[in-house]
This record gives C-alpha cells, sequence and structure tokens, in this order.
C-alpha cells in the first residue's frame, strides 16, 4: 500500500490543530476564578469523553452493517474505533479524577456519570478481550460484532439505572442539577478553547481512526502474503 | 424413529421446538443434577462468605441483605450458564442440533428457558434458607417478582453470551467479564427494588427500577433473538 497524501495533509493539520488548542487552553483561555488553573482540566476532559462516545456510536453503527454486509471494511472501522474510544476514555476518566481531587475533595465517587464511564470502559475493554480470545477470524468477527451492539445497548440502561441516585457532576452544556458541585459560567474566550478542543479532537479521531484502518488493512494483506508464500514453499 | 429428509417437510412449530429442547436439558439435569447441585452449593458458600466477611449482625443484615442475596445468585447463576452450551459444545452435538430444520430463536428461547428454570430452583431452595439463617422473611410476593424478572433479564443475555464465550480460548473466564458489564443495569435495578421492598416501601415507591428491570428484559432479549443466529451459524 503506497503512502496516502490526503492522511499525510490530515496528520500534519491534526498536529497543528493540537498546538494551537493547547495554546488556547493555556493561554488564551482566562483563568477560571474560583476553581483556578485545575479548571483548564474541563476543555480536554469533555472533548476525550466525547470522542468515547462517538467512537462507540460508530462501532455499533459498523458492527450492524458488518452483521448485515459482511463486508470486511465495517469490520476493521468497528475494531479500530473500539480502540480510540478506550483511550479516550482513559484519558477522560483520568482527567475528570484530577480535576475532582481539588473540587470535589476525593479522587472518585461513585457518581452516575463517573459510573457510566467505568462501566463503558470495562465494556469495550472486554470487547477487545473478546478478539483476543478467539482464533477462528470469521468467528472472530460476527462475535465481536454482536457484542458491540449488545454493549452499546446496556450503556443508557447504566445511566438509567444509577440516574436514580443525585448527580454532583456539572453540567456546563444546558441545565445542571442544584446538587452539582465545580459549576461555572464560560466567557466567550473560554467558549472559543472550548468548542475549539471539541473540534480538534473530533479531526484527531478521523485522523487515527484512518491510520488504524489503514494498519488493520495491511495486517490483513501480510497475513496473505505470508499464506501465499508458504504455498509456495511447500510446492 | 427415522423420519425422511423431505424438504417439504414443514418446520416445527416454534413453541414444540423450545419444549422439545427445554425438555432434553431437563431430563439431562434430572438424570446427572450436575447444574443444579453445583449452584446450590456455591449459593450457600457465598452466602457464609458474605456472612464472615461482612460481620452481618441485626443493623447491617437490614441494609445489605438484597446486595447479599442479588451477589450470590449472580455468581451461582454465571456457574450454570456457563455450563448452558457445555454439554453440545464437549460432544459436538450444536451440529446436530443445527442440522434439524427448527427455527435457531427457538433453539436459543429453548436453552435460555432452561437455564432460566435450573437457577430459579436454586433460588427457591437458597432463599427460604436466606430468611431462615438470618431471621427476617423475604417472602413478599412483590420480591418474588422482582426476583424472577431479574434473573429473565440476566439469564436472557447471559444465554446469548454464553454461546459467544463457549467458543473462546478460556470460556470459563471470558463468560463473567463479557457478561458483568452488560448486566449492570439489571442487578443495579434489581438490588434496588428489592431493598426497597425489604425497607416495606409500597409498590409506588419502587417502580422505577422495576420498571427499568422489565425494560432491560424486554430490550436484551429482543437483541437475543436478532443476533442469535449469527452466532449459531459460525
Amino acid at each position: 500500500m503506497q503512502p496516502n497524501q490526503h492522511l499525510r495533509i490530515l496528520t500534519i493539520s491534526s498536529m497543528l490543530m493540537l498546538v494551537l488548542s493547547i495554546y488556547m487552553v493555556f493561554v488564551y483561555a482566562p483563568l477560571e476564578i474560583v476553581m483556578g488553573a485545575v479548571q483548564r482540566v474541563f476543555y480536554y476532559h469533555v472533548a476525550s469523553g466525547w470522542i468515547g462516545a462517538l467512537a462507540f456510536l460508530i462501532t455499533l453503527i459498523c458492527s450492524i452493517l458488518y452483521l448485515a454486509t459482511r463486508n470486511l471494511k465495517w469490520d476493521h472501522v468497528a475494531l479500530s474505533s473500539v480502540e480510540i474510544g478506550v483511550v479516550f476514555t482513559s484519558m477522560n476518566i483520568v482527567s475528570g479524577s484530577v480535576w475532582a481531587r481539588p473540587i470535589w475533595n476525593t479522587w472518585w465517587t461513585w457518581d452516575p456519570r463517573l459510573t457510566t464511564a467505568t462501566i463503558m470502559w470495562l465494556l469495550y475493554a472486554a470487547y477487545l478481550m473478546l478478539r483476543q480470545s478467539l482464533e477462528n477470524p470469521q468467528r472472530r468477527r460476527t462475535f465481536a460484532a454482536v457484542y458491540g451492539i449488545v454493549a452499546f445497548v446496556s450503556v443508557p440502561l447504566t445511566f438509567a439505572a444509577i440516574r436514580i441516585w443525585r448527580t454532583i457532576h456539572p453540567v456546563i452544556i444546558g441545565s445542571s442539577d442544584p446538587s452539582a458541585e465545580g459549576n461555572f459560567e464560560m466567557t466567550p474566550p473560554m467558549r472559543n478553547a472550548f468548542f475549539f478542543s471539541l473540534f480538534t479532537f473530533t479531526f484527531l479521531y478521523v485522523t487515527l481512526l484512518w491510520h488504524r484502518i489503514r494498519l488493520e488493512q495491511l495486517t490483513v494483506q501480510v497475513a496473505a502474503m505470508q499464506s501465499r508464500l508458504l504455498n509456495k514453499l511447500s510446492t | 424413529m427415522p423420519k425422511p429428509a423431505n424438504s417439504q417437510r414443514p418446520q416445527a412449530s416454534f413453541w414444540r421446538t423450545v419444549q422439545a429442547i427445554m425438555w432434553k436439558d431437563l431430563t439431562s439435569e434430572l438424570r446427572h443434577k450436575e447444574i443444579v447441585s453445583a449452584m446450590f452449593i456455591f449459593s450457600l458458600l457465598v452466602v457464609l462468605i458474605f456472612n464472615f466477611s461482612l460481620e452481618l449482625d441485626r443493623a447491617t443484615r437490614d441494609n445489605v441483605a438484597a446486595g447479599v442475596l442479588w451477589v450470590t445468585f449472580v455468581f451461582a447463576a454465571t456457574l450454570g450458564l456457563n455450563r448452558t452450551f457445555a454439554a453440545e459444545k464437549d460432544r459436538d452435538l450444536l451440529d446436530g442440533l443445527l442440522l434439524a430444520p427448527i427455527d435457531r430463536s427457538a433453539l436459543f428461547v429453548g436453552k435460555m428457558l432452561s437455564t432460566f428454570i435450573f437457577i430459579i430452583i436454586v433460588e427457591s431452595i437458597v432463599v427460604p434458607l436466606f430468611s431462615l439463617l438470618y431471621n427476617m422473611s423475604l417472602f413478599t410476593p412483590l420480591l418474588l417478582v422482582v426476583l424472577v424478572l431479574g434473573t429473565l433479564g440476566y439469564t436472557v443475555v447471559g444465554t446469548l453470551l454464553a454461546a459467544i464465550a463457549i467458543h473462546t480460548r478460556s470460556r470459563e473466564i471470558m463468560l463473567p467479564i463479557l457478561l458483568f458489564p452488560v448486566a449492570v443495569p439489571v442487578i443495579i435495578a434489581s438490588v434496588q427494588a428489592s431493598a426497597g421492598i425489604l425497607e416495606g416501601n409500597a409498590l409506588g415507591n419502587i417502580s422505577g427500577p422495576l420498571n427499568l428491570v422489565v425494560v432491560y428484559d424486554i430490550i436484551l432479549f429482543a437483541i437475543a433473538i436478532m443476533t442469535f443466529d449469527y452466532l449459531i451459524e459460525e
């Protein structure tokens, strides 16, 4: 497979955007008056959470498409998206914990949002483990697709199950629970920095996904070449 | 009784197939008494361990009884679910079942119901024992409804994932890893509903978690029926 010109442009521009977004988060956005510097976690925290959810949604769609069409490319996208999603969900959880220590005075609390994010992380870690432990490639793809569907459906149910408890997680976009702790109003520069990091992360997701799909295709090609070589050697 | 392999032979009706598969599993279990006895002894052990690890005195007991009961059943049911397709897999009988001109979802429903019956049998022995050992009455009709509905949801998704786990390299280990995160909503909702009932709340106060259990049962059953064909065809 030849190096892809479009992918190279995409990679370079997402790198530039990341640098710019770091500047916006740390320099352009003003210091939040109550929480101080730790509030800056917010920009990447929300962005990585959004990418986690988006990635798993893409996996759901591609899993359904794979079962319907049996086209290998959907399986490649589903797997690639889970891997990226797990990484970004981990970033989301860890950055949230860093913020919660000074603001909530604890690293962790069994709040609905936190619990749902953790369960989501476990679900897709199980998805990756399932793929590891199935040897037959055809069966691996089908079973992973079924699990990709079941896993996504249980995420909103988990959220509903624990929503009966009150949440202390702040909601910056839209209306917040009155018991939430750590709320703040965004000023226009903050808003710009926030939306720019969301945009950057989405861009980064597309770039990473493309790279990962290409890697998967190359793996398939190498495997095919290997078996052809072995055939030639044995004859 | 050999029957002609005729393509015009009508497919067995859905419920007759379900019954036949259930009957096969129940007869086999009646002869071996393998799954139910293992689940029962395991449940007793879990209850025992909880007793020592939590120091279940009067006050704590009231607070944690619902949780202890559900954790016991979830662990015990996982043992049973691990065996759902084990006999077929070990003796290569699944191909035989698939050769039969039957609806694949009937196969799922039959398998699911037989496992469900095994778990319910174990629960109906453990619940009275639990009441006896801890001197608290669990025999409210509402609690039994929650037990049945929660167990149903857990068994539905458990049977689906057991069909996946049976083909993995380390199947006994994979099932809980796949199943627990997916089953979290039904476990949480069942525990909340049970705890509410044990505290003496009326139906109105526990309708939230109870509805969620029902919703979970329906959604996961629909997904299981839709996807089981793909699992079994491989």
